[in-house]
């Protein structure tokens, strides 16, 4: 089937529905989604979003930027960090009038509590930053946008799966989309495209992120022909369930939780003397690995989170999600019993190369990609660099993707329809058949276990040369081996083999990306720690690593406006 | 531990009737329901169809039928049954089983879409924020924790009763009492015009099965006569 409408979103969460919400009255718009709507990974972000509203004590953007910034290591675009955090007061007040039921505080006004990394006063102390509802925020936020979204009449293409961009003369006419339910293969049309479409967790073994999070989108906008920036910079997030790796919340110790080893100490001190357990999260993960590895964790490989000293009213009222995760999965009542943590992949930094207003820059002198925007975790603007602070995701969610919005809705009348030919579709119609028919002994479940634990021992928090390169030529080998999968569902309904052929092709492209960036990378910034290259290199690696389509590195400058590197202390 | 499942599987591709088949796996005790249904598709059978988002108990995708009753998969551990125990799972009831586990929830999002899900209101907002105390807040503070999930609707006697299976069921209710207790709302006379007949707020008949099955601990059937006594508290003013 044939479609066509001014605008197509690909991807369903936080992002996406943003910039839907944005351009709906102006265009006719679709959000094409893999999953089903409301089943976006945004709804598992649970700590809040950060504005300097100051609801709860001095605060200021120039604060906010600050630590954004050092949060980065140096590594973001300030004039994008200074547009992000600007407009965060914007942001929470839009979401508060579309209905989203923020936490309150004793006067009525939206509450707000600490978070890694954010202080008062350049790094003095920490800061009451993160507006929240309880543990829930991502998903209470999804739901009121998706409610806007019905509201106002936006078209889904639920359980739809994009195969393909469709890009001629540097300019993006639309994709093609396997509808899942059917098996149906639909080309669908566009002015301009919004991948929205989350992160890539979903490579790495002990991860935070669902089922969904395989980075395809970002694979796509690569297999098109755009470089992926910053790739090497994977957060692992220091408290992951253990052994699962499901979220449990900075908002724990932001309400006052405490890392604690196996002799009960507060191991935080000694790491990040001013702000302890609140530092950045890239900090913290290397804390509690470094415990565990020089034997103050516990036996498996974790550190105990300890909240019982909060009291059972303060966790049912802000920490509900987490308390229910401990309770089923573990057996074990946090309210009552530390919770055993370990660091977990969380969110990759690195993405699709974009300007403040969402368009996909192709190069390292900024050529703007016509018709193709990014918002979102899948994009880079970049605000995070090489470490996200806490709660600065949704933010980004909320801000870029509503400039995306703005700027289609602004560009799609000067952009011309361009029919697309059958060509895309027949190719698309080969590359299905061609899995379905293929022949081999390999299956997708070994590959993708092998190429999880790989990246797991290879690429994960502590990186070195070997490696590194070691974990390439295995990624290399696991690449060939998908050629030889053999898919047994034939069937047209709901095949989720087949897609999960096509997700792996992706996770084993970004894996060698990501690989090979953080390969070159020889300095330690943010989340990219290097045992062989301990130190910050500034004179050489203060710069945006791109890795273009066949492997070519090359490197993008940093914008530096008001805060100049310097040592990185918490 | 080994662990027999019998599931429930239709392809309407080829089969005319829907039949069950039976699967034996190795499972660890903290393993997920999600987790075993997963490994059958792995090892044993690909065609095997489910829906799974986020693994932990907040997308609300892999609502099903385990043992009788609506769950989580990822909600459900291994732990929970006994060894050599036949765990039975099946698609959720009351709506059309596309295949396997996989329901048609499109009339699902119709009938929420149809309780006007968003905040209506009148006056002009301030620059800042609206004040909401804490007191108000938590009149509704459980029904945010709602994740669509279908469980409650899916397990509702009145829904799947055909005789009465217009009602809008408890989901759609839960969101409906979380716009209408929201202090901030001002949009009360048209909700209750929309919950004031037999299909709406008065096709509950108080069946508890809504509450009994939800995974996130609403008190559904408790929202739900609230929203009642809010309807006849309205009915009283206008008198």
């Amino acid at each position: 089937m044939k479609f066509h409408h001014d605008i197509v979103i690909v991807g369903a969460g936080l992002a996406g529905l943003r910039a839907a919400v944005e351009c709906v009255e102006k265009a006719d718009i679709a959000i094409v989604s893999k999953v089903l709507p409301t089943r976006s990974h945004s709804g598992a972000a649970q700590g809040g979003i950060t504005a300097s509203i100051g609801n709860e004590e001095e605060d200021h953007w120039e604060w906010h930027m600050f630590d954004t910034v050092k949060g980065s290591d140096y590594l973001a675009d300030q004039d994008a960090v200074e547009i992000m955090v600007r407009d965060a007061p914007r942001v929470i007040y839009e979401l508060e009038h579309m209905g989203v039921p923020f936490s309150r505080n004793t006067v009525g006004r939206i509450a707000q509590r600490n978070f890694g990394g954010h202080t008062r006063d350049y790094g003095k102390k920490p800061v009451k930053r993160a507006c929240h509802v309880s543990d829930r925020t991502g998903r209470v936020v999804l739901d009121t946008l998706y409610d806007q979204c019905l509201r106002h009449k936006v078209k889904f293409y639920p359980e739809h799966y994009v195969l393909s961009l469709v890009l001629e003369d540097g300019r993006c006419d639309g994709m093609i989309a396997y509808d899942l339910s059917s098996g149906e293969l639909n080309l669908i049309e566009a002015k301009a495209v919004l991948l929205a479409t989350g992160g890539c967790g979903r490579i790495f073994k002990t991860t935070s992120n669902g089922f969904a999070s395989t980075g395809d989108g970002l694979n796509l906008a690569h297999r098109a022909g755009i470089p992926l920036m910053d790739m090497e910079f994977v957060q692992f997030h220091p408290t992951g369930l253990y052994p699962l790796g499901i979220l449990v919340s900075e908002a724990a110790r932001g309400e006052g939780a405490i890392l604690r080893n196996n002799q009960g100490e507060r191991f935080m001190e000694r790491y990040a003397p001013t702000v302890k357990d609140l530092a950045a999260r890239d900090v913290v993960s290397r804390a509690i690995l470094t415990e565990v590895r020089e034997g103050r964790g516990f036996e498996g490989g974790f550190v105990h989170l300890d909240l019982t000293h909060l009291g059972e009213e303060k966790i049912l009222e802000k920490l509900w999600e987490i308390t229910s995760f401990v309770r089923i999965y573990l057996g074990i009542d946090p309210v009552h019993e530390p919770i055993p943590v370990y660091p977990t992949c969380h969110y990759i930094m690195g993405g699709i190369p974009t300007d403040a207003e969402g368009r996909v820059l192709k190069d390292e002198s900024r050529t703007v990609t016509k018709g193709l925007y990014a918002a979102g975790e899948c994009a880079c603007v970049s605000v995070h660099g090489a470490n996200r602070l806490g709660c600065n995701s949704l933010l980004d969610t909320l801000v870029f993707g509503r400039r995306a919005g703005l700027a289609m809705k602004e560009d799609i009348a000067k952009i011309e329809y361009h029919p697309v030919s059958d060509e895309p579709l027949e190719k698309a119609k080969e590359l299905i058949g061609g899995l379905l028919d293929n022949k081999g002994p390999e299956k997708i479940a070994i590959i993708r276990r092998n190429m999880q634990s790989l990246m797991m021992d290879h690429c994960s928090v502590f990186r070195d040369e070997d490696n590194l390169g070691i974990g390439l030529e295995e990624i290399r080998s696991l690449k060939k081996r998908l050629r030889n999968v053999e898919i047994v569902n034939k069937g047209r309904y709901f095949n989720y083999e087949l897609m999960e052929a096509i997700e792996l092709g992706h996770q084993l492209d970004l894996a060698e990306v990501i690989l090979l960036s953080a390969f070159r990378r020889k300095e330690s910034r943010g989340a990219h720690f290097r045992e062989d290259f301990p130190a910050r290199d500034d004179t050489n690696f203060l710069k945006h690593t791109l890795v273009f389509p066949g492997g070519e590195v090359r490197y993008k400058s940093v914008t530096v406006t008001r805060y100049h590197p310097e040592a990185r202390v918490y | 531990m080994i662990m027999n499942f019998r599931i429930f599987r239709y392809d309407p591709e080829k089969d005319d009737e829907p039949y069950y088949r039976d699967y034996e796996i190795e499972a660890d005790p903290k393993d997920r329901i999600l987790d075993c249904l997963n490994r059958i598709r792995a090892e044993k059978d690909p065609t095997l169809s489910f829906r799974m988002s986020c693994g932990h108990g907040v997308c609300g995708s892999d609502g099903m039928r385990i043992n009788g009753a609506s769950a989580l998969a990822c909600q459900k551990l291994v732990r929970d049954f006994k060894e050599n125990e036949e765990v039975l799972i099946e698609p959720l009831q009351v709506f059309r089983v596309v295949k396997d586990l996989i329901v048609d929830l499109d009339p699902f999002f119709e009938r929420y879409n149809s309780i006007r899900p968003y905040l209506i209101t009148k006056n002009p907002v301030p620059d800042k924020e609206r004040f909401q105390s804490v007191e108000e807040h938590r009149t509704f503070e459980d029904a945010i924790r709602c994740i669509l999930c279908a469980c409650c609707t899916a397990s509702c006697p009145v829904n799947q009763d055909k005789a009465t299976e217009a009602y809008i069921g408890p989901a759609s209710l839960v969101r409906a009492f979380r716009y209408l207790f929201d202090s901030r709302d001002e949009g009360s006379t048209e909700r209750i015009a929309l919950l004031d007949n037999k299909d709406g707020a008065w096709g509950c008949q108080t069946k508890w099965m809504c509450t009994k099955v939800c995974p996130k601990e609403i008190p559904v059937t408790k929202e739900i006569f609230e929203i009642k006594k809010r309807i006849l508290e309205s009915r009283k003013g206008k008198k």
